[in-house]
């Protein structure tokens, strides 16, 4: 029995990793679930707004280190975020200046902006792989551990390393902070408080005197704020590989209908529900349970219930249960 | 005889291609109240809707203090000291009660503190619930949310569309004191109603529209006295 090392292994490979994974993916859900508040569409396009931040972000590390230019220990991509925002920003309203007014002013049906958002998305898609291809990259730089596991076993002395990288604390101090502002803003501000009046009840917030086509810049404003946190943030610490934000759409997806869509703070609970479920599932449980298990008992097989391939089986399968047993999610959603 | 101060004048229209509305007039005077009255069908709503620009006219007036506010969007006669409290979906249930009537101030820029307290005297019940989900209050409680947001924007107009459908007899009586007490700060107050007797009750003026045109057209108290209104609408 060692309890310490088993805790150990347990934050090194689960606690941790969950922890980083569930809020890039929390990031993600809330962009989805603001969008479908108040556009009232599921924006299947957004995992590739994702990788279009994130790809920005990636060509300004570049040019920033091409000029010298750092940020210390922790990643120059951090400096690149706000001109990656702006430009996604920017590339978002073009678009729905371009393409979803158009449905919007025709009042056209949820299901129809769903399949357009779907077109929007092969062409976000094209438009990285054109630009960055689609090879793997990778720009993490700075300082790669904020505790170093070597450092953590001569401190010690146990027989379990454990880390925290850099990429990870970023993550998460960045998604508090950006989490925390989004809440002040919907909560407090004037211009917060008319996005969730237009949410609750769009008729009512025009007869108020509330102008729909500001709300509607704001919201698209702010969904590609948080798309290129996330994408930037997921890139960090895993890489950057424009197919994986495809790939990503289900379990923010999965996320935002799990919390309840439309509800900001269910997304957040949702994407921390997909993120550790889809982590302790592929987890090889073998190294903790030989630390708790009396040596007799010791198992002999990874104790791996799925291999990390089928990890997306995980958002699907959490999707089905809650979508069966309680429609709205669990902070009470919009139902589908 | 001067001009009402706001009056809906001869009303052709509907939602589509087939007229709801006939040459229908609803008028109402400063600091009095209106009421719209009628079967079920009768486009009661609808001339409501039509007067606050919801729906296009084919032909006739909408003015405003002698202005002509035909062309204008709802949201524009709201800037222009309309409010309009409609029928079902009139709060924001997701939001508190206070943040309810903030909403309703939106269009001013001005300190909304002296309109809030106004609000919650007329109805106390409300302050005490400030910070609760309005969607969390009871039916009667709803409406005075729904009623005090939108005098939040100290609209010179107030319109509402039933206001007391679907609360107890007794939230009913209160409700129509409130719209009594509303109407003597100089607030003109149209709305339509289900409860007929009641409404024609503290009714100025009255109106039964039958088939999207007016049949009658009088003081409440004259309308609650006419034998054929009282056997016609009023049940006896």
């Amino acid at each position: 029995m060692d309890v310490l090392n088993a805790l150990v292994a347990f934050l090194n490979f689960v606690f941790i990793p969950g922890l980083a994974y569930g809020a890039q993916i929390a990031l993600g859900a809330l962009g989805v679930t603001l969008i479908y508040g108040i556009l009232r569409f599921s924006n299947f396009a957004h995992g590739d707004t994702m990788a279009f931040g994130a790809m920005v972000t990636i060509l300004l590390t570049w040019w920033f280190k091409s000029m010298g230019l750092g940020f210390g220990p922790l990643p120059t991509a951090l400096l690149a975020l706000p001109f990656a925002i702006a430009a996604t920003a920017a590339l978002v309203l073009v678009t729905d200046r371009v393409v979803y007014r158009f449905y919007r002013r025709r009042k056209a049906a949820p299901t129809i902006v769903v399949i357009v958002s779907l077109g929007v998305m092969f062409v976000m898609n094209g438009i990285v792989r054109l630009i960055i291809g689609v090879d793997e990259q990778n720009f993490a730089d700075g300082e790669r551990f904020l505790l170093n596991p070597q450092a953590f076993k001569a401190a010690t002395e146990l027989a379990e390393p454990l880390a925290i990288r850099t990429t990870q604390a970023v993550t998460v101090v960045t998604a508090v902070a950006v989490v925390g502002l989004l809440f002040w803003f919907l909560q407090k501000t004037r211009t917060g408080k008319s996005m969730r009046a237009f949410s609750d009840n769009e008729d009512l917030a025009l007869l108020s005197g509330i102008n729909p086509d500001r709300v509607v810049a704001i919201t698209w404003i702010i969904a590609a704020g948080l798309a290129t946190i996330a994408g930037a943030l997921y890139g960090l610490d895993k890489s950057f590989k424009p197919f994986t934000y495809f790939q990503l759409l289900l379990p923010i997806f999965a996320a935002a209908i799990v919390g309840g869509l439309g509800n900001p703070l269910g997304a957040i609970a949702g994407g921390f529900v997909i993120a550790f479920s889809e982590v302790m599932v592929t987890n090889a449980w073998k190294k903790i349970a030989t630390y708790l298990l009396p040596e007799s008992m010791a198992p002999d097989t990874l104790l791996q219930l799925l291999s990390t391939d089928y990890k997306f089986a995980v958002s699907f399968t959490i999707l089905i249960i809650v979508l069966l047993f309680m429609p709205t999610g669990l902070f009470k959603g919009k139902s589908l | 005889m001067t001009a009402p101060f706001l009056i809906g004048d001869q009303m052709t229209g509907g939602y589509g291609p087939v007229d709801i509305l006939h040459g229908c007039t609803i008028a109402v005077e400063k600091g009095e109240i209106a009421v719209i009255v009628g079967p079920n069908g009768a486009g009661k709503s609808t001339a409501m809707k039509a007067v606050f620009g919801m729906l296009n006219l084919r032909s006739g007036h909408v003015r405003l203090d002698g202005e002509d506010i035909t062309g204008l969007t709802p949201q524009a006669r709201v800037a222009k000291g309309m409010a309009f409290v409609p029928q079902t979906q009139n709060i924001f249930t997701s939001m508190t009660v206070e943040e309810n009537l903030e909403m309703g101030a939106f269009l001013r820029r001005d300190d909304i503190g002296a309109t809030l307290e106004q609000v919650y005297h007329l109805f106390p019940i409300l302050k005490a619930k400030r910070r609760q989900a309005a969607g969390e209050l009871s039916g009667g409680q709803r409406q005075q949310v729904a009623v005090g947001r939108a005098l939040m924007t100290q609209p010179k107009v107030l319109m509402l569309d039933e206001p007391t459908a679907g609360v107890s007899p007794i939230v009913m009586d209160e409700l129509f004191d409130r719209i009594i007490e509303v109407a003597r700060t100089g607030i003109s107050i149209l709305m339509v109603e289900q409860n007929a007797r009641q409404a024609l009750d503290i009714a100025d003026k009255g109106y039964v529209l039958v088939q999207g045109a007016n049949r009658f057209t009088d003081t409440g108290k004259a309308l609650l006295a006419d034998a054929e209104v009282r056997r016609s609408f009023l049940g006896g």
